[in-house]
């Protein structure tokens, strides 16, 4: 197959991405927003109510990083694959020279390129608007975010195999999505939940991305078992999610 | 003549179901050949055999001596394929649809003139989910032609259209063979396989009872009945009606 194919199909399906609105909005520039509007909030930005001395904001930042993937990954990618199947746009392909297989390939990497584009934002404005420090070790915080992208695409295909429909996909994911965003802190930061919650949250895969994230903009490399743990997550939900899924 | 498809003792069963029971035939190069077959008689599934979207249990099928599931590659630059049914993202444009599916294939026509053949110049920048059922229908058509395929498989091809709009693509399809296309198409119009085709095959609870021209077989029904002529719809029923009574 070419390679005009492939990028002609990558832009297509990019187009229809944005026009979708899902994933810009609340992919991209929801999770922004929602910076500025904590960043604007004293009790996020006074360090007296923070934890280890350190404003609200700077704990919050890492866990919207995570919010950014969990977003894109659990509401746009599972109902997007579950349509294309449902609707026969996978089983069209089947019958050309581009296979099916291409398609869900061009979805992953518009949820990537996506994603790094929003979280760049984020940093950016945190940065510039806010005064929160950038991730003191780059490398790790960036391994972090595309282990976690990787495990929650992973989490989406899974979704979209066992799904039947694209409105079960968008309910599934839009559950997970909840229920992930919780452990990852988002209504109550990890560092503050009790020690059971703890433990639970540092086993789902965007707890223990967010904990990543943290370590790695604190300064140091997240502990291995960590990082295995999402490596593990994303081994095991890819490999389950592409042995379930089916083109028709 | 050169044969373009094969399919000798073709068998596919889904579960406890036979769908496929013994299907043989050939297409020679140029033919527009007609698979006719109630609902459910195993038309589809034996030309998702062709396309290599199901696997055979049984049989084997060639196309360019190609086999549908291991020369997969290679027989999808050859043979253009139009499915029942819509299978395009809903908010994709005509225009765009056009050229994606063009950059697929390694020698492929004018999207310009597929358009204006099919009638869909005005609807360009028309999103699939706001077509009519006949636009989709025009459009699965112009798909199925934009890899300037040797041999298309239309399946359903004038479902969902008006008298007018059926007139047209058959007369599209009478210039698609004229530039040596060869076509096989899945129809249940008796009226579309009398016009279009060379040579039918009629498939009746996963057999075939009949290989021949509309012409051959409306006058053996004729002489069967007693008539002075009959139609090609006369001898289909006559074909399958045995079957049919017995349920």
């Amino acid at each position: 197959m070419s390679t005009d194919a492939l990028r002609r199909l990558t832009a297509t399906e990019f187009t229809l991405f944005l026009r979708d609105k899902v994933g810009p909005i609340f992919g991209v520039l929801f999770p922004t927003a929602l910076l500025c509007v904590f960043g604007n909030l004293d009790f996020f930005t006074d360090p007296a109510n923070g934890i280890d001395g350190q404003p609200l904001l700077y704990t919050y930042t890492p866990i919207l990083v995570g919010f950014v993937i969990a977003m894109l990954a659990l509401n746009s990618l599972p109902p997007t694959l579950a349509s294309y199947r449902e609707q026969g746009v996978l089983r069209r392909l089947r019958t050309t020279p581009v296979g099916p297989a291409q398609v869900l390939g061009a979805q992953f990497a518009i949820c990537l390129g996506t994603a790094l584009v929003s979280v760049v934002l984020l940093l950016a404005v945190a940065r510039l608007a806010f005064d929160v420090p950038l991730p003191r070790q780059p490398l790790a915080f960036t391994l972090s975010a595309v282990l976690a992208a990787l495990a929650l695409i992973g989490v989406a295909v899974l979704v979209a195999a066992v799904t039947p429909t694209a409105k079960a996909a968008n309910a599934i994911g839009s559950v997970l999505f909840y229920v992930m965003m919780f452990f990852a802190g988002l209504w109550l930061p990890i560092e503050a939940m009790p020690p059971v919650l703890r433990h639970v949250s540092e086993a789902t895969p965007l707890g223990a991305a967010v904990q990543a994230l943290s370590d790695s903009t604190a300064g140091h490399w997240p502990p291995a078992w960590r990082l295995l743990l999402l490596a593990g997550y994303v081994v095991g939900t890819g490999s389950l999610g592409v042995r379930l899924f089916r083109w028709e | 003549m050169t044969a373009v498809i094969e399919v000798q003792e073709l068998h596919k069963r889904y579960g406890d179901k036979v769908a496929v029971d013994d299907v043989s035939f050939r297409v020679d190069e140029g033919e527009i050949f007609g698979i006719l077959g109630s609902n459910g008689a195993g038309k589809t599934t034996t030309v998702e055999c062709v396309e290599g979207l199901r696997r055979a249990d049984r049989g084997t099928i060639r196309v360019f001596g190609l086999d549908p599931v291991r020369d997969r590659a290679e027989l999808t630059q050859r043979l253009g394929v139009q499915l029942q049914g819509a299978h395009l993202p809903e908010k994709l444009r005509v225009g765009e649809a056009l050229d994606l599916y063009r950059s697929f294939y390694r020698r492929p026509a004018d999207p310009a003139d597929l358009m204006a053949a099919l009638g869909l110049d005005g609807i360009r920048d028309t999103r699939f989910g706001k077509l009519s059922g006949g636009q989709q229908q025009r459009l699965s058509i112009a798909l199925a032609l934009i890899g300037n395929p040797r041999v298309a498989v239309l399946d359903e091809l004038t479902t969902g259209l008006d008298p007018r709009a059926r007139r047209e693509t058959w007369r599209l399809i009478e210039d698609v063979r004229a530039s040596g296309v060869t076509i096989l198409l899945v129809t249940h119009f008796m009226d579309e396989a009398e016009r279009l085709c060379d040579r039918v095959a009629v498939i009746d609870a996963g057999r075939v009872v009949a290989v021949d021209t509309p012409a051959a077989l409306t006058k053996r029904a004729a002489a069967d009945l007693g008539v002075e002529r009959a139609t090609l719809e006369d001898a289909f029923v006559a074909l399958t009606g045995e079957t049919t009574d017995v349920h």
